[in-house]
This record gives C-alpha cells, sequence and structure tokens, in this order.
C-alpha cells in the first residue's frame, strides 16, 4: 500500500486536500457572524487587527482569556458568555469614552502553560487595555506573573481559597470569608458538629478544607474525617464507607470536589442511603449549571453556598436574567461565576470613565471604592482588590433552583489572608495606599 | 464484624464490577486481537450518550414505561458503539495490524475526534456530514463501477473530495444562516449531560446497618451476563470459532477458508459493542460528559494487562483483585488491625486516602509485573512474544 503512494498520486491528493481546506476557508468566512455560533468567537480574536493601540480608532480592545477547550471548557463558556453580554450591552449604550469594545477571546485550552503565553500575547501583540479571565487556582497562578512583571491587570471571576493579594489582579469572587466560612458558621448552628471534609486533589480544596479544619477548630466543631479523590476519578464507593463508619448517626459532609466527581459522589451517596435528612451535604463549587447536569434528583435537599443564585429576588437580577435567556436561549441558566464576571466588566468600565483613560495605573486608582448595583445586591470594590459581597446559603429545590434559607443583611467586606490560618493571622492588604501594599500587619 | 466483612467484600467486589465491565471491550481487542486502542474510552462515552438520548426519549413516554428505559439504553448503547467501532476497524485499523506504535497514536487521535465531536454535534454539523459522505462515497462508488476505475482514481478523488466539502459545509453554513440556533445549537454541548437512574435503581437493599446499592448490583448482574454471554459466543458459535482460529494462528486461518477481514471487523466490532454497554452501566453511577472515557481507559488497560493479555479469565480476577484492593487500602480497613503497630497503623493512615490508595495500588501492580510481566495468566505457545 504505501509503496503504490507514488509522487504523483501525492500531488494530486495533496492538491485536493489544500483545495477543499481553501474552499472551505472561503466559504466560511462570510457566514461567520459572533453571533450565529460560539466557536465563531475565537475565530475572529485570531485574526490579528490591523489597530496596534488599546484606545486607538475607535475601539478599546480588551482581552478574554478562558478555556475554550478541554476539561474545564465546560464551566468557562458560560463565564465567556456573560462576559460578552455585558460587553455588547455596553457597547449598545455607547461604549466607553464614546469607543466600542471589542473583545479578543483567547482559548487557554485547560493548560496552565498556555494561558501564561495567551496572557503575554494578549498584552504584548494586541495591547489590550485589560485581560478578564482564568478559572482555576492553578491557571490564576500561571499567569499572576505575567501580569505583575508587565504591570498589566487581570480580573478573575471565580470563588478561591483566598491568600493572595496582587496588585494586578481584580478579584471579584467570593474570598474564604465571604463564602466558606460563613457555610461553616451556618452548619455548626442549624445542622450539627461534626463535620466529614471531601474534596478534589489539588490546591483550593487543600487549602479551603485548612481553614475549615482551623475554623471548626476554634469554634467547637470537630473533623471526624477527610478524603480527596483525583481530579476526574469517579470511583467513590472508599470516601461513602469511611463517611458511614465516621458518622454513624449522621453529620455534615463539606465538598469541595470539583467536575466530574460531583456526578459520581450524589448519585452514590444516594445509592448508599445516605439521605440530605441525616447527611447534608454542604457544596461550594456545586452551582445552577452543574446541578443541571448532575440531575436535581440526586441533589434534592442538599446545600450551597454562594454569593449570588439565579433566584436572588432583586430588580437588577430579573433584567439580568431576562436579557441572558433572551441572548443565549430559554434553557441556560446563570451561576455565580458567570455573575461576578458580569459585573467585573461594568466595574472596568466605570473605572475607565471615572480615570477618563484606559490608563493602567490610573484605572486601578479610580476602580477602589466603586458601587455597582449588581444582580446579587450593591457591590463596592474595596481597596484589598476584592469586593464586598452578599452570603447566600440555597437549598437545592425540585426545579433545580436554589431556595435561599440563609442570607447576609449586608454585603460581607472581603479578607483575603485568612485569619484562621496560622502563618497569615493578622495580616492584610490595602491597595490605596502605597505604604500598606498587598500584605502588611495589620 | 460480619457485616463489615460483608461490606468490605462487597464494596471491592463493586469496584471490580465496574472495573471489568469497562474492561470486557478492551479484553478481546487488546487481548484477543491485540490492537492497543485508546479510543476504547471514548466508546464508551458513546454508550453513556446514547444512555442519555434513549432517556430523553423515554421521558416523553408515560411514567411505567420510562421506568425501564434502560433495558433499551442497553441495547442502543452497545449497537451504536457496535457501529462505531465497525466504521473505526475498517476505516483506520485494518491498515494498522501488526503496527503497535501508529495504532496507538491513530486511536489516540480517534479518541480526541470523538471527544470532540459530542461536543459540537449539532444539526447543521450532522446534515454536513452526512451530506458529505453521501456525496464523497457515492461518487467514489459510481466510479468504481465504470470499467476504467483503477486509472482514473486518484483524478476523481482529487475532484469529488473538494466538490463534496464544498457543497456541504455551504448547505450547512445556509442552513445555520437561514434557521439560526435550531441548526446551529449543539446537541449536548460541553456540559456534562444529567443521566438519572430509573427510580427502582437508586435505593438500596439494606442489611442491618449497611446498604447495597441497587445500582451496583445491577452492574454486578449486568456483568455477570456479558461474561458469560461472551464465553457462550467466543466457544459454542461459530463465528466465536472463527474468532479463536484467527487469533491463533491469522495465516493458517485464511488458507482454511476463514474470511479474516470480515471476522476482524466483527470481532472489534464486538468489543467495541461491550465498551457502550460499560458506558450505559457507568452512566448509572458517575458523571456522563466528553471527558468521560479518558477517566476509565487508564484503569481498563491496567486491568487487561495485569491479566494476561489473551486471558478473560485473568481480566476477571484482575478486576476483582484490583477493586478490591483499593477498596481495601482506600478505606483504611487494615488501620483497626495494626492498632497496636504504630509505624504501621501510621504507614496505612497516610495510604487511606482515594487518591493515595490509587499511588499504593499502582505500585502494587508494577511490583507484580516485575515478578510476572506477563500478567496473572500469561499467554503460552507459540506465537508468544514476550
Amino acid at each position: 500500500m504505501a509503496n503504490q503512494f507514488g509522487r504523483r498520486r501525492f500531488i494530486i491528493l495533496g492538491g485536493a486536500g489544500v483545495a477543499g481546506t481553501l474552499l472551505l476557508k472561503a466559504c466560511t468566512k462570510p457566514g461567520s457572524s459572533p453571533t450565529a455560533s460560539p466557536s465563531a468567537a475565537p475565530d475572529t480574536a485570531a485574526s490579528p487587527s490591523a489597530a496596534p493601540v488599546a484606545a486607538s480608532g475607535n475601539t478599546v480592545k480588551v482581552g478574554i482569556l478562558h478555556s475554550l477547550s478541554g476539561t474545564m471548557s465546560i464551566s468557562e463558556k458560560s463565564v465567556v458568555d456573560a462576559e460578552q453580554m455585558a460587553i455588547a450591552e455596553i457597547n449598545a449604550k455607547g461604549g466607553v469614552l464614546g469607543k466600542q469594545i471589542e473583545a479578543i477571546v483567547e482559548d487557554g485550552a485547560s493548560d496552565w502553560d498556555k494561558f501564561a503565553e495567551k496572557a503575554k500575547k494578549l498584552i504584548d501583540q494586541d495591547q489590550v487595555a485589560t485581560v478578564f479571565g482564568c478559572w482555576t487556582s492553578a491557571s490564576r497562578k500561571a499567569v499572576l506573573p505575567v501580569f505583575e512583571s508587565k504591570k498589566h491587570m487581570l480580573w478573575y471571576p471565580v470563588q478561591y481559597e483566598g491568600q493572595e493579594c496582587s496588585q494586578n489582579v481584580f478579584y471579584t469572587g467570593a474570598a474564604p470569608n465571604q463564602q466558606i466560612e460563613p457555610a461553616v458558621d451556618w452548619l455548626l448552628k442549624n445542622k450539627g458538629k461534626e463535620f466529614f471534609l471531601v474534596g478534589s486533589d489539588y490546591v483550593f480544596p487543600r487549602t479551603a478544607n485548612s481553614i475549615i479544619k482551623a475554623q471548626l477548630q476554634a469554634k467547637g466543631g470537630k473533623t471526624v474525617g477527610e478524603d480527596y479523590l483525583p481530579l476526574g476519578n469517579n470511583e467513590v464507593t472508599p470516601i461513602i464507607a469511611k463517611i458511614k463508619k465516621a458518622l454513624p448517626n449522621g453529620g455534615v459532609i463539606f465538598n469541595t470536589l470539583n467536575g466530574d466527581s460531583n456526578v459520581a459522589f450524589f448519585k452514590q451517596m444516594q445509592s448508599a442511603g445516605l439521605k440530605p435528612d441525616k447527611y447534608p451535604v454542604m457544596s461550594v463549587s456545586v452551582a445552577e449549571e452543574e446541578v443541571k447536569a448532575i440531575g436535581v434528583e440526586y441533589l434534592k435537599g442538599h446545600y450551597a453556598s454562594w454569593n449570588y443564585f439565579q433566584t436572588v429576588n432583586t430588580p437588577a437580577n430579573k433584567t439580568f436574567v431576562e436579557n441572558f435567556k433572551k441572548k443565549y436561549g430559554n434553557d441556560r441558566v446563570v451561576n455565580d461565576p458567570m455573575e461576578a464576571a458580569y459585573i467585573m466588566v461594568y466595574m472596568w468600565k466605570m473605572a475607565v470613565e471615572k480615570a477618563k483613560t484606559t490608563e493602567m495605573e490610573a484605572v486601578r486608582k479610580a476602580s477602589l471604592g466603586l458601587t455597582f448595583d449588581a444582580p446579587e445586591g450593591k457591590v463596592t470594590l474595596e481597596n484589598n482588590h476584592h469586593l464586598s459581597k452578599f452570603v447566600r446559603i440555597g437549598e437545592i429545590g425540585a426545579d433545580g433552583m436554589f431556595k435561599v434559607v440563609s442570607e447576609s443583611k449586608e454585603a460581607v467586606k472581603p479578607i483575603p489572608w485568612n485569619q484562621y490560618v496560622a502563618e497569615t493571622k493578622g495580616y492584610a492588604c490595602d491597595w490605596s495606599d502605597p505604604a500598606k501594599g498587598g500584605k502588611y500587619k495589620a | 464484624m460480619l457485616s463489615g466483612l460483608l461490606e468490605a467484600v462487597f464494596n471491592g467486589m463493586s469496584i471490580g464490577s465496574v472495573l471489568l465491565i469497562s474492561a470486557l471491550g478492551l479484553a478481546i481487542v487488546f487481548g484477543l486481537m491485540g490492537v492497543i486502542n485508546l479510543a476504547h474510552g471514548e466508546l464508551m462515552m458513546l454508550g453513556a450518550y446514547t444512555t442519555f438520548v434513549v432517556q430523553n426519549i423515554f421521558k416523553l413516554l408515560p411514567t411505567p414505561l420510562f421506568e425501564f428505559y434502560i433495558f433499551f439504553a442497553l441495547i442502543a448503547a452497545f449497537f451504536v458503539a457496535a457501529a462505531v467501532g465497525f466504521v473505526l476497524e475498517r476505516g483506520v485499523i485494518r491498515f494498522l495490524y501488526g503496527r503497535p506504535l501508529e495504532t496507538l497514536l491513530a486511536t489516540w487521535g480517534v479518541s480526541l475526534i470523538l471527544q470532540q465531536f459530542v461536543r459540537s454535534i449539532s444539526w447543521g454539523l450532522a446534515i454536513a456530514i452526512s451530506l458529505f459522505c453521501l456525496l464523497f462515497f457515492g461518487g467514489m462508488q459510481l466510479i468504481n463501477r465504470r470499467p476504467n476505475a483503477e486509472s482514473i482514481r486518484t483524478k476523481a478523488i482529487a475532484i469529488i473530495l473538494p466538490l463534496s466539502i464544498g457543497i456541504s459545509s455551504i448547505v450547512s453554513i445556509f442552513l445555520g444562516n437561514t434557521f439560526g440556533l435550531t441548526i446551529t445549537k449543539p446537541w449536548f454541548g460541553a456540559q456534562n449531560v444529567d443521566v438519572t437512574a430509573p427510580a427502582w435503581l437508586r435505593g438500596g437493599l439494606p442489611i442491618g446497618d449497611f446498604q447495597l446499592p441497587y445500582s451496583r448490583l445491577f452492574i454486578m448482574l449486568m456483568t455477570a451476563i456479558c461474561l458469560v454471554g461472551i464465553y457462550l459466543f467466543l466457544q459454542r458459535t461459530n463465528w466465536g470459532l472463527r474468532i479463536r482460529a484467527v487469533t491463533q494462528n491469522r495465516n493458517m486461518s485464511a488458507c482454511l477458508g476463514i474470511p479474516t477481514a470480515t471476522v476482524d471487523a466483527f470481532t472489534f466490532a464486538l468489543g467495541s459493542g461491550l465498551a457502550g454497554i460499560a458506558g450505559c452501566a457507568i452512566s448509572l453511577l458517575g458523571s456522563v460528559g466528553p471527558n468521560t472515557g479518558q477517566n476509565y481507559v487508564v484503569d481498563t488497560f491496567m486491568v487487561v494487562v495485569v491479566g494476561g493479555v489473551g486471558k478473560l479469565a485473568g481480566t476477571i480476577i484482575a478486576a476483582l483483585a484490583i477493586g478490591t484492593a483499593s477498596y481495601l487500602i482506600g478505606s483504611g480497613t487494615f488501620i483497626s488491625m495494626f492498632a497496636s503497630l504504630q509505624p504501621v497503623a501510621d504507614f496505612l493512615t497516610f495510604f487511606a486516602t482515594t487518591s493515595m490508595a490509587k499511588v499504593m495500588v499502582f505500585a502494587l501492580i508494577i511490583t507484580f509485573l516485575q515478578v510476572r510481566p506477563g500478567g496473572i495468566f500469561p499467554q503460552k505457545g507459540r506465537n508468544v512474544e514476550l
């Protein structure tokens, strides 16, 4: 077979291949309107634009850096949707500083090195005014040196483990004291003193669990066991056996599992007879999108802690949900990271308008103290580059939506350096005062 | 004590049965045929997605019927995965027999294609692909009928291939622009999809303070049925005889008039179909998404290698042994036995989390393969290449 594959054959087949791809390329060009198909977005981004400077011409360029392929694309694609929607809304109202915002979407491909590479590309080649992006802590840690060395600006929309406060990053997701700690307090008060901790085996769950353990010790709770599952592992039988042994009469399970393992965990919890009345599970990575993917049947009656649920009852949220469904289809849902992503685009826009320029340092200074009437309520960008946010605990109902069972009366101020962990106790962060900076002894 | 023992045995067996049912198809494809099929996990994923589709079709029916969708899903998953496996063998693998490295790379590529396929498949894409197949393969059929087919074939490909690509993509883009989201919206998307087991599989059988989950029992039963079915098929039917003959001595079988190419294709389809059944089974326990297959493929290869290539009995024992070992280590059952020996107990406690247990199991497997490189039941006879 291989011997017959002569030169002539090769030229003909190769020519056919080239002709085919050219034809395909020619056909897709006019048809790919960015609104029609989500896959068209990276296409438009990949073509280098003629304007070299961020604010030149009639557009302001911003970068969007999320995983559009690979494991994390599951979660990050919908965050891109929320960011695109915020940008489209701003553009429809006349843009920022009288210019339209042009989003340049790059795919981090769930590969942390790629994130750093693409961040460099957005900053050096596209010369964007700011970057919205990242989901996992690993990807944020990978791009952090890039943004710090180039003195650029990253907006990060996801709840995370804290213990970080960079001058070049704005964190619009929850710090541990805005999600994990209130959830533990609520459980101690309402559900029991004995905790079993389950998590995926990487930085966020391990840090979160060390915070929870310290907090339980300080508040009279008890950690009866903990276990970690490699990312993507579906075999949870040993964990369930351990939970039963450690909590024979029921108790609280605190779940920091991420991704696919959650599905296996909840499905097998139910079939092993661990019901939410005796074994309530509090999750910090299960939101509306995940409920849909895991199946409501398995989650009914369990809890999750977030700053925002789709069911939150504010006028801003009503329009947010309505607009999103109108733009992306009625079967889509919104969740906490998407709301945080939506907030951060608006926060950046307001900061630029206050500074009257897109120059980094001016925008950064202007952003501190800004407030925004977000879907979750009125949020403020604090001096430590984190948002003050509302804390909510939701119970999963039969319709796959969360019933809010506990809600903070006002926005909770963010504490990036954790006060339960011995190494960071007593430290704080304040970027409004050059003398204090990212980590100072309060 | 007794219930503890029962729990350990049952849990070990239930982990083992999941390993076994996902490794069964590979035991045939890799074990009997020697094809390193890295797309095995993706065939399982297709089975799981078939389950999702069947479930949604049955949701339209009245409730009592819906409760039995799983049986139809099993059958459908078998045939869908078998059909894809058949196409895979005819289209890719048959050109690569005896070249393990190329097979490995090619099947890995296929696995990536299949993953992306379930993410992006939409009506527009489906129409484009079927139109392309119709035009290209239909055109090639017409060319082949001509008396001078051999001489004009390459030129024909050069014309038909770009033409059919062009026509099908234009049609799909046109449809996409005309009908918008209904055509371009992906069927499944990158998100995981939700497969809910029927109500009668969601509970468990309580024995004392321990509960045997019905879904696990169901999977064990299904594994047993598949095993018996494969045994009978291989030992008692004509096709089974042919498969065994071809795997033992391909040239001699061909000389005796056995159509080896057809046998290869059907063997591969059978292995793939079993992967489909496994995919349906795991959808009862875990997540169904584009990455589902990746989570299982390493474990399945591990089981087949430990069991000894080419022996079903080895696969069974290996799956149960690995399952039991990972349960016993991961759940820390031994810790209480060594309570008096503090260092041993500390050592065991260190490995008593699920992720560390996996490390321990891998270490044990490597040690075992050092002692017996051929697995539990090594292949014997003339055509062994060890």
